[in-house]
């Protein structure tokens, strides 16, 4: 299981909600994957077009927590305004910090990330900040009291997978609280690695978005994730500079 | 009244006098949003019992989808 908070989930699959090619089959991607957290973006709703259908009000939100994401902040105060205006909803108390430092890589705001989270914590939210693959701004964000770390596998929406997985399993080595590889994942094998490498969980979006088959997509990423925690869980064995025979060398009958 | 909903200067109706009105005038009672008044958060509840001024800075904001 994994723990977030005081909350339980049995799937290890966080998946957003965004650019799919239509709502039918972001539906049928969603149940297929079986995951049970799903990601939003807070935007200003097009009051004047308010009859446009919202993938939210398609869902039955009592099967899933929504995990609300601050897209858009570009400082602390910024993102703890939409933590905020997220939770009044009634629908959620998870908040992703999404603090952006940089338009061309998308890549986080330490400082202000740091920020947003002890602000949060403070205000009683469960607080899952997106960050770089830093050791230590991992460190600092769990000293603040945040629920889980979100270390980016590559740039978000990229798709180049892991880029550097010893930073990211010294994340996870020092972690007490769970590690989350988010953004960056582009295939099955990407997310299979990230659960070898001891991830608690991996949140993605685009690769089930931008599949060509979505739905089959988001199967092949829980068989992945699925895959990968039991290869962490059963202990990979010790790779070999040379062969070792499986067969026995005794009782053959050559020579 | 002249508000300004969203960024955009609104006139709206002498009737309105509470949240709940304003989000029956744009046919948007029964949508899942938050709505946010000078700064000021909303719960569902305060829909009933929050009054709308001349001049109110309204938000209205709702879940899209995102990674």
């Amino acid at each position: 299981m994994l723990k977030i908070g005081s909350l339980f989930f049995k799937s290890r699959l966080l998946l957003g909600t965004g650019k799919y090619p239509s709502f039918e089959i972001q539906k049928e991607a969603v149940v297929v994957s079986e995951a049970e957290i799903l990601t939003f973006a807070v935007r200003r709703m097009n009051i004047f077009e308010s009859s446009q259908p919202n993938f939210l009000e398609q869902l039955d939100t009592n099967q899933f927590k929504l995990l609300p994401n601050t897209a858009g902040a570009k400082t602390a105060e910024e993102a703890v305004r939409i933590a905020k205006l997220a939770k009044a909803s009634g629908l959620c108390d998870m908040i992703k910090v999404e603090v952006i430092g940089c338009n061309r890589t998308l890549l986080p705001d330490p400082i202000e990330t740091l920020k947003a989270t002890e602000e949060l914590v403070k205000e009683g939210f469960i607080v899952l900040p997106y960050t770089s693959d830093d050791v230590v701004l991992a460190r600092k964000l769990q000293e603040a009291g945040c629920h889980a770390v979100m270390p980016g596998a590559s740039p978000i929406g990229s798709g180049q997978g892991i880029i550097n997985p010893v930073n990211l399993s010294f994340i996870i080595e020092q972690a007490r609280v769970p590690v989350i590889v988010d953004a960056g994942i582009g295939s099955p094998a990407d997310a299979a690695l990230a659960m070898e490498l001891g991830a608690d969980g991996v949140l993605l979006n685009t690769a089930v978005s931008a599949a060509k088959d979505p739905v089959k997509m988001a199967k092949a990423m829980k068989l992945a994730i699925e895959a990968g925690r039991l290869g962490y869980e059963a202990g990979r064995m010790e790779k070999k500079r040379y062969a070792a025979a499986s067969s026995p060398k005794e009782g053959m009958s050559i020579g | 009244m002249d508000v300004i909903v969203n960024g955009e200067w609104t006139q709206l109706p002498k009737n309105i006098g509470f949240v709940s009105e304003l989000l029956k005038h744009f046919q948007i009672d029964n949508k899942v949003l938050v709505i946010e008044i000078n700064g000021e958060i909303l719960t569902s509840l305060e829909h009933q019992t929050t009054r709308i001024s001349d001049k109110d800075k309204i938000e209205i904001v709702h879940f899209v989808g995102g990674g």
